[in-house]
């Protein structure tokens, strides 16, 4: 169990109605056992072909995938691996009990389904039957049988889609309870307090690259920690962009924003080079603009 | 891991699905009722040595377990575009598990099928020694292989607006050329006939009389388009990794 998860020089090419896309285009990733990773990133990033890379569901046109030391089918062979895909219903036909259940035999370890469904939050609608489920019910019954599992490696792709606040809670605290426990745990998101507030590490992925692996704080120390907005007639893009201390800049109309690694630099310049500039804000910048200015880069 | 809970949990639900139960028993019997009951007393039905009520018995009884068999196919492009085939594959259960429980969940339909024939046959006077039912049984279960392939293949390879009218025309067309409808003793069609499984279902009535219904044509044929669908239900099981 030693190595974890190992994404080498991954390569990945679908066939397109407009030609081929390289939806993974060379990604190098290691997550350590134990270790919680959000995965970041818009749509189209690659974010979920990397996932079915390493659940062994495509294979890569180049590089390797390793999960504990072995190919990806071979892990799941052994029930290492529990994943929660993104296309999101269930067979119908069965009580919510008996889905966790039937998903409990196919593991060798798994929780007792009792156990899941109240990490889940499912007790009420337990004997419910799937077709009957609302949105965010099915999406806590996916939870469920992630759960049920208890794999040393738990995927999630985009695992709160649907879920309203309350069930969103409930999952990031059975997150971090599985977390405490030793697992391994890699999520895909576009829900970027999320992955600030998750994971031990972000991977941010713009065009089937990684664009910054690391803590969410040094995410952050990579583009700005502040950014200026302004009302600014006639401003340059270029001319902005140039400013001291100015990383990223975005113009919608005489809207300005201007995402900044010296936030103090980049005013003072702001005023002396547009003296017209007026409303202007200085807000410390969350994890969604440093994800703008990191992957509009690309 | 446990792949015998998982074909529990299939039948389950495969089960309680009684508008699917209602449609896929019922159509058969009401078929078999409206053909045959006015031809019941017909002994040596259209040349074929054997009478009407029988032959109909068992020729539906073919087509309604053709018809359950290859409907495994609709329920597993169901479950691919809902992403639950994928889902499974991240799963222990292994594709000989998976697949094996689909098929024994369509033989699990098929047997209910032919027993409800079976009764609707008693019902019109059908009476043969019960050596003879149980070695017709075995024979429809062998003549369905090929259809439980079939099955697995057209589920693996359609959407869902597809596979209604693949397996049903597919159906149609062999329950036509195979005799279902009528006996085919001579001329193209039964040339054509005997090449095809459908028209060795339908002669597992001639068991009724005694002899061997197949003779080593009919289990060539039969084995031959297993063999042949197998094939292709693995190739189409592999390939269909890809988000639906």
């Amino acid at each position: 169990m030693s190595d974890g998860v190992v994404l080498d020089g991954l390569v990945k090419t679908w066939r397109g109605p407009s030609g081929p896309i390289r939806a993974v285009d060379g990604i190098d990733v290691g997550i350590a056992p134990g270790e919680t990773v959000a995965l970041l990133g818009p749509n189209g990033a690659g974010k979920s072909t990397t996932i079915d890379l390493l659940l062994g569901l495509a294979r890569p046109d180049a590089g390797a995938v390793t999960v504990f030391g072995r190919p990806p089918t071979a892990a799941v062979d052994d029930g290492l691996v529990g994943a929660m895909l993104q296309t999101g219903q269930l067979i119908r036909d069965l009580s919510v009990r008996e889905l966790v259940a039937m998903f409990a035999s196919l593991y060798p370890q798994p929780l007792p389904v009792d156990e899941a469904i109240e990490l889940a939050g499912l007790e009420p609608l337990a004997d419910q039957r799937t077709q009957k489920l609302s949105g965010g019910e099915t999406q806590r019954t996916r939870f469920a049988l992630a759960l049920v599992t208890d794999p040393e490696l738990l995927v999630l792709d985009e695992p709160t889609v649907a879920m309203d606040v309350e069930s969103r809670h409930a999952f990031w605290s059975a997150m971090r309870e599985l977390s405490s426990r030793g697992k391994t745990i890699l999520f895909a998101t576009h829900y970027l307090d999320e992955a600030d507030t998750n994971a031990d590490r972000i991977v941010v992925m713009a065009h089937g690259r990684v664009v910054v692996d690391g803590p969410p704080t040094a995410v952050k120390a990579r583009v700005g920690t502040r950014t200026i907005r302004a009302t600014l007639p006639d401003a340059a893009e270029a001319e902005l962009t140039a400013l001291p201390g100015v990383n990223g800049v975005a113009l919608h109309g005489d809207a300005v924003t201007l995402v900044c690694a010296d936030s103090d630099a980049a005013l003072r310049a702001l005023l002396e080079r547009y003296p017209a500039a007026r409303d202007l804000e200085v807000a410390g910048a969350g994890l969604e603009e440093a994800f703008l200015e990191l992957t509009r880069e690309q | 891991m446990s792949g015998a809970a998982y074909l529990r949990f299939e039948l389950r639900r495969t089960f309680r699905n009684r508008r699917f139960l209602f449609f896929s028993l019922g159509f058969p019997i009401a078929l078999y009722f409206l053909i045959a009951g006015p031809n019941r007393g017909e002994l040596n039905f259209g040349d074929s040595g054997i009478s009407a009520p029988l032959y109909y018995m068992v020729a539906l009884a073919g087509f309604g377990t053709m018809m359950g068999m290859v409907s495994t196919g609709t329920r597993i492009a169901g479950e691919r575009q809902v992403g639950w085939t994928r889902q499974l594959r991240v799963t222990p259960l292994s594709s000989s598990a998976y697949l094996r429980a689909k098929i024994l969940t369509a033989y699990a339909l098929a047997a209910v099928s032919i027993a409800a024939l079976y009764l609707a046959g008693a019902a019109l006077g059908v009476s043969i020694a019960p050596g003879r039912w149980v070695e017709m049984t075995l024979l429809i279960a062998v003549a369905l292989l090929p259809f439980a392939a079939l099955g697995i293949f057209l589920g693996h390879l359609l959407n869902v607006d597809a596979i209604g009218p693949a397996t049903g025309g597919t159906v149609t067309i062999l329950a036509f050329i195979g005799g279902t409808w009528f006996p085919v003793t001579s001329g193209v069609l039964h040339a054509v006939g005997q090449c095809v499984p459908s028209y060795w279902l339908v002669q597992a009535a001639h068991v009724a009389l005694g002899g061997g219904a197949w003779g080593p044509e009919g289990w060539g044929v039969v084995m031959g388009w297993t063999a042949a669908l197998a094939a292709a239900a693995r190739w189409a099981y592999r390939r269909d990794t890809a988000r639906a």
